[in-house]
């Protein structure tokens, strides 16, 4: 996908390689690179997996691979836990229901 | 000659780095070994309680509503023995500018950071504290960057930790979100030396002295309510400001009775920084692998010296699991219609368990609640930890094993708050202090202090020593 220059987008960079990361970090987190996300203005055109470069919302220049043009927020309430309706139900039976509310 | 930028090299800027961006010498409060002046640097580089009520009120921040727990209260009086059941009550701190308490610590940074003229703030953080300091740095017109821990390396992120950056950017924050581990830190530092902003740690005086003015404000208004103060308040404890701050502002009212109860989420034997295991927890804030090394070392934070001191003011220690939780979330929304975030109930599902030990007359305070919505809700939580290979089922929670599977109590009378050893959490402490401090000599002032801040006695510490 082309972007323009202006363009809102998100880039992603290697932070650290594998072999770079701090001593102390686990064995499986080790053989992963650190990853960063940053979204920012499109300096110049580019078309997504180029590297670009892009100013972040404060002003600071970030350089990086483009993944998406106006990168949209995915999160939502998820599938539905169907246990979940079972707790207000026999609550509010424990607490109202019963005997002594007939 | 440019500057050395892999990883040693910026680690080894630290306190320069970090010297600049805080604008506190802390080796003013130094002993020069393990021991310093806390009261001092507190006094000295932070605020009085009426200066900072003053600077939140200017800017919305607290005197949130204090609710009763009716239909919870009963509930408990339902599954407890004859004259058992505690008053139970939340500090609705949802009801801030950013939805949570951490609004108060931020408050008080970002204005700090605005009186010393700093062009912008920095906060690393990937919960509540994040939208906190961006919502008070647009209010001040300061620039803001949060940096998040956000993904594995499979790119799959927690709804709760990715809607919080959705908060962030809408207070016109630039978020940047990292994978997991613990190279956060080396990334804020390159940050703070690139931009010149103030370091908004949750850890700085100005920060901690934010929340005492939640524990006055619990103190006054039960004093108004009641007639007295409250018996217990419980505080969800992760990093320990939290708990240090609300213990200090109840210790300002004079409060001086109050137990104060530490609640974590149970996750034992996961470990925080691996790869693997970061999509395995349904908690990301408020639990043990922050609630633990944060109180057996504080100074493990990103200043050199924490202004939140856990163990100096605990004087009680439950943990709960993440099923407890999530139970107890439902049940505040089902049975008194207040809908709030999970993590902020940790708590609340704690106090439900420690009312049935209290006779009807004593008041619990939970302090604290946080917002919720898409992502920080229990249902994506519960949603993403299914797709995660999380077993979900009703059951005793004394059965759940982090990482394995949730367990819904069956019932209300399965929630079952478990004690830690504070005892134990101490002896560890003083243990931290002497193994970072190998080349110091254990002075009186040393013990001394050390006794402070375990809230123990000399005796104690001495103990503990010869037993080392």
């Amino acid at each position: 996908m082309m972007a323009k220059a202006g363009d809102w987008v998100l880039i992603h960079n290697i932070v650290l390689k594998p072999e770079e990361r701090a001593p102390q970090v686990p064995d499986d987190t080790k053989k992963v690179p650190l990853e960063c996300l940053v979204k920012g203005f499109l300096i110049e055109d580019g078309v997504v997996g180029d590297t670009v470069r892009v100013k972040t919302i404060t002003g600071r220049i970030e350089q990086g691979t483009l993944r998406e043009v106006n990168p949209t927020y995915t999160h939502d309430y998820g599938k539905f836990i169907p246990e979940l309706l079972q707790i207000g139900i026999t609550l509010r039976e424990t607490l109202f229901g019963g005997e002594d509310n007939e | 000659m440019s500057k050395d930028m892999s990883y040693a090299g910026v680690m080894s800027r630290r306190n320069e780095i970090m010297k600049n961006a805080i604008g506190i010498d802390y080796d003013v409060f130094e002993s020069g070994g393990i021991s310093f002046d806390y009261e001092k640097m507190m006094r000295e580089t932070g605020y009085t309680l009426e200066e900072m009520t003053k600077i939140q009120r200017s800017t919305g921040v607290g005197n949130t509503p204090l609710l009763e727990m009716k239909n919870i209260t009963k509930l408990v009086r339902k599954i407890s023995p004859e004259g058992k059941g505690a008053r139970i009550f939340i500090k609705d701190e949802a009801a801030n500018p950013s939805g949570s308490f951490k609004a108060r610590r931020a408050a008080n940074a970002v204005y700090h950071a605005k009186k010393l003229g700093y062009k912008g703030v920095i906060a690393a953080t990937s919960g509540n504290y994040g939208a906190a300091v961006a919502s008070q740095a647009a209010m001040y017109g300061l620039k803001c960057i949060i940096v998040q821990e956000c993904y594995d390396s499979q790119g799959k992120g927690q709804p709760e930790i990715i809607e919080k950056a959705r908060k962030c950017e809408a207070y016109g924050a630039e978020v940047i979100q990292l994978t997991t581990g613990p190279e956060l830190f080396y990334t804020f530092l390159k940050l703070l030396e690139e931009t010149g902003y103030f370091n908004a740690s949750l850890y700085t005086p100005f920060g901690i002295a934010g929340v005492e003015t939640l524990g006055y404000e619990i103190s006054m208004e039960c004093r108004e309510k009641f007639g007295r103060d409250p018996d217990v308040v419980v505080c969800t404890n992760a990093g320990g400001g939290n708990l240090t701050g609300t213990a200090r502002g109840l210790q300002k009212a004079g409060a001086d009775l109050v137990e104060v109860v530490a609640a974590s989420v149970d996750l034992s034997g996961l470990h925080m920084a691996s790869d693997t295991q970061f999509n395995k927890k349904s908690f990301t804030t408020g639990h043990t692998g922050f609630g633990i090394p944060f109180s057996t070392w504080p100074d493990r934070s990103d200043v050199p010296r924490s202004a939140g001191r856990p163990l100096r003011y605990m004087d009680r220690y439950v943990i709960v699991t993440q099923g407890e939780v999530f139970y107890t979330t439902e049940a505040l929304a089902q049975l008194e219609g207040v809908e709030r975030g999970p993590a902020g109930n940790t708590s609340l599902a704690a106090a439900i368990s420690i009312a049935r030990e209290l006779d009807e007359d004593k008041i619990i305070i939970v302090q604290e609640t946080e917002y919720t919505g898409a992502g920080k809700h229990i249902q994506p939580q519960l949603s993403f930890a299914r797709d995660n290979g999380i077993e979900i089922r009703f059951g005793d929670p004394k059965d759940e094993v982090p990482g394995e599977n949730i367990i819904l109590p069956k019932d209300p009378s399965y929630i079952k708050a478990n004690d830690i050893d504070l005892n134990k959490l101490k002896r560890s402490y003083i243990k931290n202090c002497i193994e970072k401090n190998p080349d110091s000599h254990v002075t009186k002032e040393d013990i001394q202090f050390l006794a402070e801040d375990t809230k123990s006695s000399v005796e104690f510490v001495e103990s503990i020593l010869k037993d080392l």
